[in-house]
């Protein structure tokens, strides 16, 4: 007796919607059970992380500010991952380039008059530097082989050492009593507010930007159409002459500067200055987001936003119902897991087949 | 009449069970925001100490909540989550959380925050400290007097002055008792690693340094320094009962008395925003009880402790020679407070090199 | 330097690299296999957090050493479920993993961070132990780094020296003939998945139970990833991989001896270097092999869906 996994010839879309919602419901039974065995009543957490989180206009706001760098992040790797190309270094090309957008809002801090140019070369320079990280994992794979898994992971832990570096060091505030950080960027250096309160700021239509253009380009372009059909037949984009290394170096370009433009982003709009640490690790956690979102932009928006609300209804849990964290990242986990297998179900027919060791049928 | 004074009476009574109810509801939410874990037996531990001394001292009138592993990027929504949920008085207690804290003191005007290790102040946002220096003076004494290899080992955590301080300190407490006292620095990078730190341990200890002392949470050098027989010092809580036979001393925080006079502030309505920097003198600098060394030592360190905490004697005080060979403090003055909290220089006789 | 100081060195360069060798090794047999593991990160942690919370529970090293790897093990079998069984992309799950293992790990560690108990025991042979020079290194150490050497040498005469390791070799080379010759392929990949988890474990447990008496949040900090990139340095053979952990975890290692022995390098930098340096062999390893391909398992990674 084994199991069969039989290609479906023609895929339901029903299915496909369906599929990795029955994962996200499978998902929370099983959180709901982890829940009472830690003595909180399943009702009681579902309610403050799901809906709570969703009741008031300041947590909405929260929400979007988590789930644009994350959506944007996301949209760049669904690239690379649809090439079968694993950029797992995003929180680095992430650190990158809000490192080098923020240097330039540092070397911009007290200029006088004609400003305006300031924060476009903040967001062009962030993207670029994402952009030029994410081409020695590229360039390493294309020319050498090097398993850009690796490489590219490598390098987040250096791009991390280096922000430390930089902040402690030369772009240190010298009014900061050598505490690590850098002076405080100028309002010509900061991404406008969208709203009252000064949380939600141009950040998220940046995001938002990017995920309408990439949804665009992977339907109606010839890359778009490359960038598919490498993924899903190699072979076949070979004998169309679709370039191996050329795709691999443009969509770690893409990915790079979706990573270093979410990072600028997210220093030019959330934090104001560049300190050692600007992302609570949005890089991983937006791959998370891309295989939620199954690799298309939609439904990557879709992903991030269920993502950045069970965190912040996370850390409600752990004010109202002293729940930890790490609840909400094992619930994070396993529900990727489930989306994976009941992705499965969608891409194949599963049969138990009767038969003896060898599988033949006992027809 | 009788029954005019019967409604008096019920209306009284009716009175105040209304009020009772209303005033429980008007408990001081009081909410804490640690970097680390509360279980990491260090700094975020004894911040939850103070927590838990609040609550204790003041139990109908105050209630007390805390957030615990908040990342310093991501601080301001957990702050103002403490702040929309109804906190009055919000304690932020690592230095990451500086701008967040001003930030969500601003749109909260009418919310107190404290904020420890910081300098930044506003109308509603105060800040708090403590002069680990001090301690680290008198362990450096101790060290001056005990090493045999005239080595110590110093774990540290990140260059800011608040370390580089402590480090000072520390030399210069060794060598007022043994002037060619070599120290080995080494950067861990992190407030906990238990493993990291055992390793910088190990490293240390390898070296040739036979006391060690740190500037990071855990008790993993501690451990380390009893299994190879060398002593050690403890750091933000007493850790003797991890390492028996290898404690020193620590430098334990307390900040339970200066917790719950801001809260009592807030309650009279008498709080204003304010620096704190208290020490020895004030009891936020405690040194755990002093073990594994000879009498005459112990006589010294309690000295030297008192010394301190009545001002006959300041680690910084002068001469103090920096690493180039400039004069940082003169003879016969202390180091005036905003050069300790800016110390980014080492004092001579340290080999190393400070990252600029 | 005397011997000593230079012994003291050469220990904790073996101590950093055991947990390496452990996770390692197991996760060359899965690869060999044709399976990419990437969740060898949460193994490894849900592996000393279940590890330490058992010995703490039982007082016993030895049963938790067995938690740890146990924990490994039924990680990895959610691994192979998705993988093996259901034919499903093989890094997301694998990262899938990881991130519920450290999940998991953090649940069931809570209640012991900070808590001390006794290291594991130690070797000490009366007479052998003490020797100058090498007496503690060879003959002082606890079991885990025993087994994390023996390891290296039963997988290594497993894989080249008996009938199942040629099987196995065969099956990560080449699936799709492999199945038609009738071989096992899916029932060999779900027990070297299984190997590898409990491998990652048990190299997870030696953290908390013997390099530190302690549980930590996060406490691995990221030698499972360290660990994958070994395989790859190691070009799938278990001696490499022993030379490359001893290598990488002295890189971790030394930079601290460095600081302490006064080097004024910026400290970042010192902290870069076992990075650089894992991207340095790769990039070398690649060099090396110029027109000879990869010395990859051929099916690594590959999605197997037999229809028959």
């Amino acid at each position: 007796m084994r199991l069969d996994l039989v290609p479906r010839t023609v895929r339901s879309p029903l299915l496909d919607i369906l599929a990795p919602t029955l994962a996200f419901v499978a998902a929370v039974l099983i959180g709901g059970v982890a829940v009472a065995a830690l003595g909180v009543s399943p009702a009681d957490a579902f309610e403050t992380y799901f809906v709570t989180p969703l009741s008031e206009v300041w947590s909405l706001q929260e929400i979007a500010l988590k789930a644009a760098p994350l959506a944007l992040v996301a949209t760049g790797l669904a690239f690379c991952y649809r090439a079968n190309l694993w950029n797992i270094g995003a929180e680095g090309q992430f650190v990158v380039g809000g490192l080098a957008g923020g240097w330039v809002g540092v070397a911009a801090h007290g200029a006088e008059g004609f400003t305006v140019w300031i924060l476009p070369a903040m967001l062009i320079v962030g993207t670029l530097a994402g952009t030029a990280y994410a081409m020695i994992p590229a360039i390493l794979k294309v020319r050498l082989g090097v398993s850009e898994i690796l490489t590219s992971l490598m390098l987040v832990y250096v791009a991390q050492l280096l922000l430390d570096y930089m902040v402690r060091g030369p772009l240190r505030d010298p009014a900061g009593y050598n505490f690590p950080q850098s002076v405080g960027f100028d309002a010509a250096a900061r991404l406008p507010y969208l709203m009252e309160g000064e949380s939600l700021h141009a950040g998220v239509l940046v995001a938002l930007l990017a995920v309408v253009l990439a949804t665009v380009v992977l339907a109606r372009t010839l890359f778009g159409f490359e960038v598919r059909v490498v993924g899903a037949s190699p072979r076949a984009a070979r004998f169309a002459g679709f370039s191996d290394a050329r795709l691999t170096l443009a969509v770690f370009a893409i990915s790079g500067g979706a990573a270093g433009l979410a990072g600028i982003s997210e220093v030019a709009g959330r934090i104001g200055q560049l300190q050692p640490e600007i992302s609570p690790g949005y890089g991983f956690t937006a791959i998370i987001v891309a295989f939620l979102g199954r690799l298309s932009p939609p439904g990557i928006l879709v992903a991030a936003i269920v993502i950045a609300l069970t965190t912040i209804g996370g850390e409600g849990a752990q004010i109202d119902l002293r729940l930890p964290l790490d609840l909400t990242r094992a619930f994070q986990g396993l529900l990727l897991g489930l989306v994976l297998g009941a992705d499965v179900l969608a891409r194949y027919h599963v049969r138990i087949v009767p038969g003896g060791p060898t599988g033949r049928p006992a027809t | 009449m009788r029954g005019t004074s019967m409604k008096l009476g019920a209306a009284v009574l009716c009175a105040v069970l209304a009020a009772g109810p209303a005033h429980a509801a008007d408990k001081l939410k009081v909410g804490f925001v640690y970097v680390g874990p509360v279980a990491d037996f260090g700094y975020s531990y004894q911040h939850d100490l103070s927590r838990k001394a609040l609550a204790e001292a003041l139990p109908d009138k105050v209630e007390t909540t805390f957030l615990e592993n908040v990342p310093e990027a991501d601080s301001e929504r957990s702050i103002e989550k403490l702040a929309r949920s109804g906190a009055g008085l919000i304690f932020t207690t690592s230095f990451g959380f500086m701008e967040p804290t001003l930030k969500v003191g601003k749109k909260f005007p009418k919310v107190k925050f404290e904020h420890a290790t910081g300098y930044k102040r506003s109308d509603n946002v105060a800040t708090y400290s403590a002069r680990f220096y001090e301690g680290r003076y008198v362990c450096g004494k101790i060290a001056g007097k005990l090493s045999k290899s005239g080595t110590v080992g110093y774990i540290a955590s990140f260059p800011i002055p608040e370390v580089v301080s402590g480090i000072n300190a520390f030399m210069l407490g060794a060598q007022s008792i043994n002037p060619n006292v070599r120290i080995k620095i080494v950067w861990v990078n992190t407030w906990f690693d238990p493993g990291k730190e055992a390793e910088a341990a190990k490293a240390l200890l390898a070296q040739g340094a036979d006391i060690l002392t740190q500037h990071t949470d855990s008790a993993a050098p501690l451990q380390e320094a009893e299994k190879q027989g060398k002593l050690a010092f403890g750091q933000s809580s007493d850790q003797y009962r991890f390492a028996p036979k290898a404690q020193l001393t620590a430098i334990t925080d307390d900040w339970n008395g200066y917790v719950i006079s801001e809260a009592k502030a807030v309650l009279d309505g008498t709080w204003k925003s304010h620096d704190t920097w208290g020490g020895i003198k004030d009891g936020m600098v405690v040194l755990a009880p002093f073990t594994n060394m000879p009498d005459e030592v112990k006589a010294m360190a309690e000295e030297t402790k008192t010394a301190i905490a009545s001002g006959t004697i300041h680690p910084f005080q002068g001469p103090v020679t920096k690493q180039d060979g400039t004069i940082a403090v003169k003879a016969g003055e202390n180091a005036p407070d905003p050069m300790i909290l800016g110390m980014n220089w080492y004092v001579k006789g340290i080999d190393d090199k400070l990252t600029q | 330097m005397t011997l000593d100081i230079v012994q003291m060195v050469l220990v904790t360069v073996l101590t950093a690299a055991t947990p390496l060798i452990l996770a390692a090794i197991g996760e060359l047999v899965a690869e060999r296999s044709g399976v990419l593991n990437l969740g060898v990160e949460g193994m490894m942690i849900f592996g000393a957090a279940v590890g330490f919370a058992v010995a703490m529970q039982t007082g016993s090293t030895l049963t938790g050493a067995l938690g740890g790897a146990g924990a490994g093990l039924l990680l990895s079998a959610l691994f192979a479920i998705l993988t093996v069984g259901l034919a499903a992309n093989q890094v997301a799950s694998g990262l899938s993993l990881t991130i519920l293992g450290l999940g998991l790990s953090g649940l069931v560690g809570a209640n012991y961070v900070g808590v001390k108990r006794d290291p594991a025991p130690h070797l000490a042979i009366p007479g052998l132990t003490d020797l100058p020079g090498i007496g503690q290194l060879v003959f002082g150490q606890d079991a885990f780094v025993y087994v994390a050497v023996a390891l290296v040498g039963a997988v290594s005469v497993f894989l080249w020296r008996t009938r199942a390791g040629l099987t196995l070799r065969a099956i990560g080379d080449d699936h799709v003939a492999t199945h038609a010759l009738g071989l096992k392929v899916r029932r060999v990949r779900v027990l070297s998945v299984l190997f590898g988890g409990a491998c990652a474990g048990l190299g997870g447990a030696y953290l908390s139970l013997a390099y530190t008496p302690f549980w930590a949040p996060g406490m691995t900090a990221g030698r499972g990833w360290i660990a994958l990139a070994l395989v790859v340095f190691a070009s799938w053979r278990p001696l490499r991989v022993a030379a490359g952990a001893l290598l990488f975890g002295g890189a971790t290692v030394l930079q601290l001896h460095a600081q302490a022995a006064g080097l004024g390098l910026p400290g970042q930098l010192l902290s870069a270097l076992p990075y650089l340096a894992t991207i340095l062999a790769l990039v070398l390893l690649s060099l090396g092999q110029r027109g000879g391909g990869s010395l990859a398992p051929a099916a690594l990674g590959r999605v197997f869906t037999p229809s028959r």
